[in-house]
């Protein structure tokens, strides 16, 4: 039953109150939206760590997709024991630099009064919660090594059955207390995302790459 | 040819007293909020000085504005700061993200110690406090830290532009009997070809097509910050507490029920001018491409005449409403910039095309004292304008990009309007000498005539033309835009709280 609540209707609580919650926040609250970026107030620790969290966590967390939704091909990329020693290798190396990037905005915050005056209770929450995922992450690939491929054989299937409705929660039942933490984690954060800074995710400026320049506006007329 | 309208300004630096009523003005309507204490959306700054934020107009460090690559054959225009790749890859930190260091930290007193402090044999202090995290600071600058200081050691040699003149223009600058300074009032210049949309990723800042003002979506920015580093003028503002980016909006909700904005309305020196220039919106990559002398005549051709009837046409076609053209016709901003030829834009080589003009700065005229004491205007003015005490390649290394010529034909017109008048009023200087001075500055009696009434006399009216407007039958108006006015500033319907 407790498996049934965690591996099953959590997940589908979570995914739904994050999805809908953060359409909802956009279409009522717009004005939300924003990086909350502090890089103004404080710059030096600020690139350190904004710079290695996400370029350790975006990669990171694209990859978890596709090994979600493109199954065979990460399966094929990691193939040979070159490829997946190679996969296993980057995936360490984006952990640690998201695990550092957290740690330095971490110490950031509580050390730089003027950064600590402008962090709400709920980047506490995401921060720590985001730094705790990333631990687990790297206890998994340190602890239980080629992840690469036993993820393709419990994490795939049990998001698959997920994703087409039809739960097989068994996939991930019998997996280690860490690998469940991590799971949990995962969709603990989804969930809080509408209710955190975290909808900068959502907004990612991808018109930029081919927006004309300048911007001319007419109230009620076509843009000229 | 297409015609758009834009609501442009001149300030005429020869009137400025530097008395900041304009700054103060905008800062009780517009940023007196938590976020916003630090912004001055309109500043005055005395140059030769560092200006604010501190050394603004060094691009090497600010990375502002528009670049020319340095192919004649092939000229393109792209952003100083990065491109559309390097916008992605520096969305999480941004290398050149001007931080509150280079600005100031803005402060108050602890009032209450005077009231609260134990009975001591001291005078209780108000220590000044962040109004950031409370605590108490030494204040090291702030908005206006060199007011006045031109020629100063300290600050002034610090001015960017100090470092491509000449040790012995230098030297002029600073020796005592020789000083010169100037006030300079500055805000968004609202450009045709502005760098701070064009950096936005979010594409969040966007210009009216009905006047030009360029404002920035609140409810779109992301805090993405790159506005900030990509306005050469550092006239976009971070907010700290509400992580969205702001500048000064031209007092739109003013100007849409007929008032002048804030700054110019409330002028001590009455410098300022406002009213509608047509442009050609087909031009304006074509005369940034152009090398930098260039680029002040290519801007006035993309002026328009509006009493030409083919441009009236065009306008028309183009959507330019009747009574926005009438403005136009009467705009004084035209007259100074066009006729007469008197304004420039600061900066103009940054290439964001500003739409703000500045009369260059003539006092102290006057460079030889008679034996008896007085000072005698100098009729042949135009022949020592190099010995004059204004140093004309520092004017034109500020508002005509390094292009002397122009700066000089601007001074030989406000000369000969004053050896004129002179003439009319004083006597001390002959009709003959006047006639000479205006032919030299190529203008007749009737242009002294009229930049002398515009310059000295001219009432509200005429110093502002605002078009009309007709907001009303645009936009219907579905909450109180001043309801949060005063924590969250115009047209916000969120209170203060930062967001989750
Ligand atoms: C999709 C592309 C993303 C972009 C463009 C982006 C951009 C940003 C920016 C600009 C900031 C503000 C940094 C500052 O100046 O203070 C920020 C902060 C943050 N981002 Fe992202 N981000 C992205 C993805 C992510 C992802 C995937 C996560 C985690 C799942 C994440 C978690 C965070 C956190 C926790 C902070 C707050 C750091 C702090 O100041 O303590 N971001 N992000
Ligand atoms: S001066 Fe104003 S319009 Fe021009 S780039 Fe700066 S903020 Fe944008
Ligand atoms: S109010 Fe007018 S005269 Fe006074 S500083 Fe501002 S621009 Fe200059």
């Amino acid at each position: 039953m407790l498996e049934i609540m965690l591996f099953v209707v959590f997940p589908y609580v979570a995914l739904a109150v994050g999805i809908v919650g953060t359409i909802y926040r956009y279409l009522t609250n717009q004005y939300s939206f924003t990086s909350l970026s502090s890089q103004f107030l404080e710059n030096d620790l600020q690139f350190w760590g904004s710079t290695l969290w996400h370029y350790g966590i975006i990669p990171t967390t694209l990859i978890h997709l596709g090994g979600f939704f493109l199954p065979k091909l990460m399966f094929i990329m990691h193939s040979t024991p070159e490829t997946l020693y190679l996969a296993e290798l980057a995936g360490k190396v984006l952990g640690i630099m998201a695990l550092v990037g957290a740690g330095i905005m971490l110490y950031r915050r509580l050390t730089v009064s003027k950064i600590r005056e402008i962090t709400t209770p709920v980047d506490w929450v995401i921060l720590s919660l985001l730094f705790g995922q990333v631990f687990f992450g790297l206890i998994l690939a340190f602890l239980y090594r080629w992840g690469a491929t036993w993820f393709l054989h419990t994490a795939t299937p049990w998001i698959e059955s997920l994703t087409f409705f039809q739960p097989a929660p068994q996939y991930v039942t019998a997996l280690p207390l860490a690998h469940k933490i991590h799971f949990l984690t995962g969709f603990l954060l989804f969930a809080l995302m509408p209710f955190s800074r975290l909808v900068h995710i959502a907004t990612f400026p991808f018109s930029y790459m081919w927006r004309r320049f300048q911007l001319v506006i007419w109230t009620r007329r076509k843009v000229v | 040819m297409k015609v758009r309208s834009q609501v442009s300004m001149v300030f005429h630096l020869d009137k400025c007293i530097g008395c900041h009523t304009c700054s103060i003005a905008c800062k009780n309507i517009w940023t007196d909020r938590e976020g916003a204490e630090y912004m001055w959306w309109n500043n005055v700054e005395t140059k030769p000085g560092v200006g604010f934020p501190t050394q603004w107009e060094d691009q090497e460090k600010y990375h502002g504005g528009w670049e020319l690559n340095d192919k004649p054959k092939n000229p393109e225009l792209k952003l100083k700061l990065q491109n559309r790749l390097q916008t992605f890859t520096n969305l999480f930190s941004n290398p050149a993200m001007p931080t509150m260091d280079d600005y100031y930290e803005p402060w108050t007193y602890k009032y209450g110690d005077l009231f609260n402090s134990p009975l001591g044999d001291d005078q209780p202090t108000a220590r000044p406090i962040s109004r950031i995290d409370g605590k108490p600071i030494d204040i090291e600058s702030g908005p206006n830290w060199d007011d006045d200081l031109g020629g100063s050691n300290i600050y002034a040699v610090n001015d960017p532009l100090l470092a491509t003149m000449s040790a012995e223009e230098k030297q002029r600058l600073f020796s005592i009997e020789q000083l010169f300074y100037f006030y300079m009032p500055r805000i968004c210049n609202h450009c045709l070809n502005a760098a701070c949309g064009a950096a936005c990723p979010s594409g969040a800042i966007y210009k009216r097509a009905e006047d030009g003002v360029v404002l920035i979506n609140q409810d779109k920015c992301r805090g993405w910050r790159m506005c900030v580093s990509a306005c050469p003028y550092k006239k976009t503002y971070y907010n700290w507490s509400t992580g969205k980016s702001e500048k000064c909006i031209l007092c739109y909700p003013r100007l849409e029920s007929g008032q002048a904005p804030a700054c110019f309305h409330s002028c001590v020196g009455r410098i300022r001018y406002l009213g509608v220039l047509l442009y050609d919106a087909d031009q304006i990559e074509d005369a940034l491409k152009v090398p930098d002398e260039q680029l002040v005549q290519r801007q006035r051709d993309m002026i328009l005449d509006p009493h030409d009837p083919k441009v009236v046409a065009a306008a028309k076609e183009s959507g330019v409403p009747d009574g926005v053209i009438t403005a136009a016709q009467n705009s004084p901003v035209y007259q100074y910039v066009k006729e007469w030829e008197m304004a420039l834009p600061l900066h103009p080589e940054y290439r964001t095309l500003p739409m703000l003009f500045y009369v260059p700065p003539l006092l102290p005229v006057l460079n030889a004292t008679q034996p008896n004491g007085t000072q005698r205007v100098e009729t042949d003015l135009f022949s020592s304008l190099e010995n004059a005490r204004v140093p004309v390649r520092y004017m034109s290394r500020t508002l005509a990009a390094g292009n002397d010529e122009l700066v000089i034909k601007s001074y030989q017109k406000m000369i000969a309007v004053r050896i004129y008048k002179r003439a009319e009023t004083v006597g001390d200087v002959t009709k003959e000498e006047a006639d000479a001075a205006l032919a030299k500055a190529g203008m007749t009696a009737e242009e002294a005539e009229a930049i002398y009434h515009l310059t000295s006399l001219p009432n509200y009216q005429e110093r502002f033309v605002i078009p009309p407007y007709s907001r009303e039958g645009d936009i219907e108006e579905l909450y109180d835009p001043q309801q949060r006015k005063a924590e969250m500033g115009f047209g916000k319907r969120q209170g203060p709280q930062r967001g989750l």
